[in-house]
């Protein structure tokens, strides 16, 4: 049965389109796997001699177990974001003589397969060698590895149960990061000590080999959960089931201000907030809009004004960014529609464009508390956020234009990688370091203000041009216009 | 009103239509039949400029189609689901047709008030987004959002499929009004014979791309393409 499993697999791996036609995709994404083993390998290679460096007085044993803890919580927060259950369509499968069990099973085998599972591995496993030839005994090192992987796979499996339950609410994200930060403030205020907790709890197990059944167990546990939860999806009646929706409707009037667009523009509110995949990108708003807290707080950042622009691109920026590097796969479901109806183009693309230029005035107002940092900090915004309307919008609506991706708009998932080309990749960089390069250089040659000028004479200027670049623009679409729909019309 | 001239498209090597000449008069309701892989739905694409044909071209009212968009406010379409928008309701997605048609509300709520019996109640006033919709509701939602704006041509793929025995009977209904309004054009293709030389003043048969049969539809047509299709069966059987 497995055997057959895997070649249904194999054959739906390289016949997709998606495959076939963005090897560079492909070619970036085990560049990056690449990168995030190297880096690792280093880390497991470099970790032990670092600790004892920096505390030579402590066992770098203990420490690393008493940092786990953040370990995990780091971990299960990367998984919900990144990592989604293998996907099978098990339509087909129900009504052939397979077990559904082995179904499950094998879903949730495949999973164990995931790249998050195995990177761990080149660190932890280089750490353990530097143990062993700094003398640690090799049987507590050999444990204490074994240990480490169980705990990767109950963070696996549990990560799943979390998905599985947070799908069928909104805000998903939210409980999550609340007890994720709970947790880690509980311990940060040593109200609870996880991190001791949780080493000594490592560090014993290490010792006393046979402790490593009560993790196994708990990886049992929730590997049976998994099952269960699994084995209840796989009847008809629960993907059949009419999830009649209630619609919120809304008239949107207010969009007739804007002219001949108002009718794209209504369709795109509609869609960002029908589609969980669009309501994701106004919760990254949120993040985003939190992300200089990362960074300005921080001494160290708050003489580094040449890297005011960039915070200020990615704040001001963020739904430009996120919304528009998928601008025309959001509509890719209907693009026929859209193509062979009375439109023009280029109203289709100036909604587009009005929408991700409010987004950038609304996300800088909402940035001005930034001020509380420094005036400096709220120029620089302001000079990014004139930037990103001038030129950064122009960008992304002609890098659109090579996008040859459909999205499904069904699926939910928040850091989904279907619809993304290599393309997008490509320009979701020059987006914000370019304006940094440009502001960091004339900030050193010249000085703070003549940078900031630059950057609001770049954006002003796109702005003046604005109607020739988007006939620019639109002509470019135009131009692409049967490949767009030969390949929206494809299923991954 | 419609004129095909020398058209043909090539994939990969593969000839999946190829037409010399096809003419379709102002005010016709005209019929296409043919197997699967005949070359209907290609023809449709062609003519609604989706696809870029190999050779030749087709004029929709003097209007180059791939050429010049000046077809669009007179020619609509239904061809599949994708040209559908999930995430609106159905009054939301005529609205949205309506508007880039020149529509305003109440002419597009005139409008899909007469197809009340056609909807069966199932349609308008649910408060369900098109995506939540049946297969078959989703096509009368699709069918009615091509006849907003009073279109000169409609092209509609296969509108009888998935659709119930009593809203068939109601759609050949609906084409045979519009037919009778003068001016009107009307493009269908089927699969069920009986439907289409109803409601078709003509009726064309595709077969691997190529026209091998075009009537005038009368009391006989309904026979004759019978015979031709179960001849095509025996004619396989034979070579096997």
């Amino acid at each position: 049965m497995i055997k057959h499993f895997l070649s249904l697999e194999w054959k739906q791996y390289f016949r997709s389109s998606y495959w076939q036609k963005s090897i560079a995709l492909n070619i970036l994404l085990v560049f990056f796997a690449l990168y995030f083993v190297a880096v690792f390998l280093v880390m497991g290679f470099a970790l032990l001699p670092v600790l004892k460096k920096f505390f030579p007085d402590q066992d770098p044993f203990i420490i690393i177990n008493n940092y786990f803890f953040y370990w995990i919580l780091a971990d299960i927060m990367m998984r919900f974001f990144f990592q989604k259950l293998p996907v099978m369509s098990v339509k087909p499968f129900l009504t052939q003589p397979i077990k559904r069990s082995s179904v499950v099973n094998f879903v949730l085998g495949k999973s164990a397969m995931s790249f998050f599972n195995f990177l761990p591995l080149f660190a932890i496993i280089p750490f353990g060698i530097m143990l062993i030839i700094d003398g640690y005994s090799a049987s507590v090192v050999l444990t204490w590895i074994l240990l480490v992987i169980l705990i990767t796979l109950i963070i696996n499996f549990f990560n799943f149960i979390l998905e599985s339950y947070s799908a069928e609410k909104e805000l998903s994200i939210l409980p999550l990061i609340l007890i994720a930060g709970s947790l880690f403030a509980l311990n940060y205020f040593e109200l609870i000590s996880f991190t001791d907790l949780l080493g000594s709890a490592m560090t014993s197990i290490s010792n006393n080999s046979i402790l490593i059944l009560i993790p196994a167990a708990v990886l049992g546990l929730v590997y049976v959960t998994n099952y269960k939860l699994l084995r209840e999806k796989l009847f008809l009646d629960s993907s059949l089931k009419s999830k009649a929706q209630e619609v919120n409707a809304s008239n949107l009037e207010w969009t007739k201000k804007f002219g001949d667009v108002a009718p794209f523009m209504q369709l795109d509110l509609r869609l960002i907030w029908r589609n969980k995949r669009t309501r994701s990108s106004v919760f990254i708003m949120v993040i985003g809009l939190l992300y200089g807290l990362f960074f300005y707080p921080q001494p160290m950042y708050r003489d580094m004004v040449w890297f005011f622009p960039f915070i200020g691109i990615f704040v001001t920026g963020i739904f430009l960014i996120n919304f528009g590097q998928f601008v025309p796969a959001w509509d890719s479901g209907y693009y026929k529609l859209l193509m062979s109806q009375n439109i023009k183009y280029e109203q289709y693309l100036k909604s587009k464009f009005t929408l991700m230029s409010l987004s950038v005035i609304l996300l800088f107002v909402l940035s001005i508390p930034y001020v509380f940092f420094g005036w400096k900090i709220l120029i620089a915004h302001f000079a990014a956020a004139v930037y990103n309307i001038g030129v950064n919008t122009h960008v992304i609506l002609l890098g659109g234009s090579y996008n040859r991706k459909k999205i499904d708009l069904n699926q939910r998932a928040a850091f989904n990688y279907q619809g993304t080309g290599a393309v997008q990749w490509l320009i979701g960089f020059p987006l914000m370091i370019l304006p940094m390069i440009i502001f960091a250089l004339i900030n050193w040659l010249v000085n703070f203000e003549a940078g900031i000028a630059t950057l609001i004479i770049l954006g002003i200027l796109g702005i003046v041009f604005h109607n020739p670049l988007m006939r620019i623009i639109t002509k470019r679409y135009l131009n692409s216009k049967y490949k767009m729909i030969d390949a929206f019309s494809q299923d991954t | 009103m419609i004129e095909v001239n020398n058209i043909s498209k090539v994939y990969e090597g593969n000839k999946v239509l190829d037409i010399d000449a096809l003419s379709i008069p102002k005010g016709q309701s005209f019929g296409l039949v043919g197997n699967n892989g005949a070359g209907k739905t290609t023809l449709f694409s062609l003519l609604l400029d989706l696809i870029k044909p190999t050779t030749g071209s087709i004029t929709n009212n003097t209007i180059v189609v791939d050429e010049s968009e000046d077809w669009k406010p007179f020619t609509s379409s239904f061809i599949d689901e994708s040209f559908l928008i999930g995430y609106l309701t159905p009054e939301e997605y005529f609205y949205f047709i309506g508007d880039l048609r020149g529509q305003n509300k109440a002419d597009v709520d005139a409008l899909t008030s007469q197809f009340e019996d056609f909807f069966n109640g199932e349609i308008l006033g649910k408060k369900k987004y098109l995506r939540d919709l049946s297969k078959g509701n989703q096509k009368k939602a699709g069918i009615v959002g091509a006849l907003i704006g009073n279109p000169e041509v409609i092209i509609l793929d296969e509108p009888f499929a998935n659709l119930d025995p009593t809203t068939q009977i109601r759609l050949k209904q609906i084409i045979k009004e519009l037919a009778e309004k003068k001016g009107v054009t009307i493009l269908v293709s089927s699969h069920d014979l009986m439907h289409v030389t109803d409601v078709s003043e003509r009726i064309v048969v595709l077969e691997k791309g190529e026209i091998i049969k075009d009537l005038e539809t009368n009391a006989a047509t309904l026979k004759e393409l019978e015979s031709y299709f179960a001849g095509n069966l025996t004619a396989v059987q034979e070579e096997e």
